[in-house]
């Protein structure tokens, strides 16, 4: 799909971005005063990572360091996670836009429709997303919205860093090797 | 006591959050690859409405006294290097640890089978070396839990009401400009 075709669509909703985005900013107030946490994502999957390798190599993976200071258990953030996928579903369901889709169609218009190879593209990308979230101690919504609306000078770098990063992949990918 | 209410309330609100970004449009590749290629802002509109009104929101709160904020603690090797390598994934991938939860309840198979197995490998991977990371490159320019206002020496509210302008104003020319 061009990127036109998008720019409509997203000319036509400015508001219910915005309005997508106030929600959000509200929601936080609720995350707050009732459960004391900051919206944030990624800790749950390296929480994941731990518990899954506790499936292979036992006890022992809680000897590990990290596993030391982030432990492999299901807790707050692990839940909200989950309900997210639950939440998302529900919203794509009511608006019938729900549907099983290998090929994203901008990835489709520039590398074609090989489910392999946009399944090892999106593995490769995953491994430098998971890597760097845990490197950085956050992710889009742990740094790129949490933190930076608590003017933490660490979030800020974060988040501009993970658009740098963004930018400049996703140029070399559809300008030049496309 | 220990009680299961704080797991309750921590699915109801991934629940809206899920919804949200789901209605948002940001469970889709095409929308965050089109923010990286600078062809639909959607997610920095997101971002930045989302930032401005949770910021005046929790600061209010922490004035009054009801919550105490936990800003991050970092540094130059730890956000910039890492943020870098998050944003080089972010593009392959197309989804965020968020929005690829996101992603999987809309259907999208490539973050299911692809994209959630890399950020498990990518986050034990990080588990496994951070011993060698822990002490060296994650505390070069160390910042602690340094905040904008204590950078600068001022009140927190002397940078919440500028910032809050300015991210309104950006929004604005950003719907003047079309994007």
């Amino acid at each position: 799909m061009a990127a036109d075709d998008y720019g409509d669509a997203v000319a036509a909703n400015l508001w219910a971005r915005r309005a997508v985005g106030i929600a959000i900013g509200v929601l936080s107030w609720f995350t707050w005063l009732i459960s004391k946490k900051a919206i944030g994502c990624s800790t749950s999957f390296a929480r994941s990572a731990g518990m899954i390798e506790k499936l292979f190599r036992g006890q022992k993976v809680e000897q590990r360091l990290y596993y030391q200071e982030v432990k492999p258990v299901v807790d707050w953030q692990w839940m909200f996670v989950l309900g997210m996928i639950v939440g998302a579903l529900i919203s794509s369901l009511l608006s019938g836009d729900f549907g099983w889709q290998w090929i994203p169609a901008q990835w489709a218009a520039a590398f074609g429709t090989n489910a392999l190879l946009r399944v090892v593209v999106s593995l490769l990308g995953g491994v430098l997303l998971g890597f760097g979230a845990r490197w950085a101690g956050g992710c889009t919504s742990g740094h790129g919205i949490s933190g930076t609306m608590q003017l933490a000078v660490s979030s800020w770098i974060s988040a501009i860093c993970f658009f740098v990063g963004g930018i400049i992949m996703a140029h070399l990918l559809f300008a030049i090797i496309a | 006591m220990r009680t299961r209410a704080p797991l309750a309330w921590g699915t109801l609100f991934g629940i809206v959050f899920g919804f949200l970004l789901q209605k948002g449009g940001v469970t889709k590749y095409d929308v965050i690859v089109g923010q990286l290629l600078l062809t639909d802002f959607t997610v920095i509109k997101i971002i930045l409405s989302a930032v401005v009104t949770g910021m005046i929101g929790i600061h209010l709160m922490q004035s009054l006294g009801w919550i105490q904020l936990k800003p991050k603690a970092g540094s130059w090797g730890k956000n910039a290097i890492g943020g870098l390598s998050f944003g080089l994934g972010f593009a392959l991938l197309g989804y965020c640890p968020g929005t690829i939860a996101g992603a999987i309840g809309n259907g999208y198979l490539d973050a299911l089978v692809g994209g959630l197995v890399g950020i498990l490998l990518g986050s034990g991977l990080l588990a496994a070396v951070y011993p060698r990371l822990k002490d060296g490159i994650l505390k070069q320019g160390d910042l602690g839990n340094l905040t904008l206002p204590r950078l600068l020496k001022v009140n927190d509210w002397a940078v919440v009401v500028p910032l809050s302008v300015l991210i309104v104003l950006v929004l604005y020319l950003m719907e003047r400009a079309g994007l």
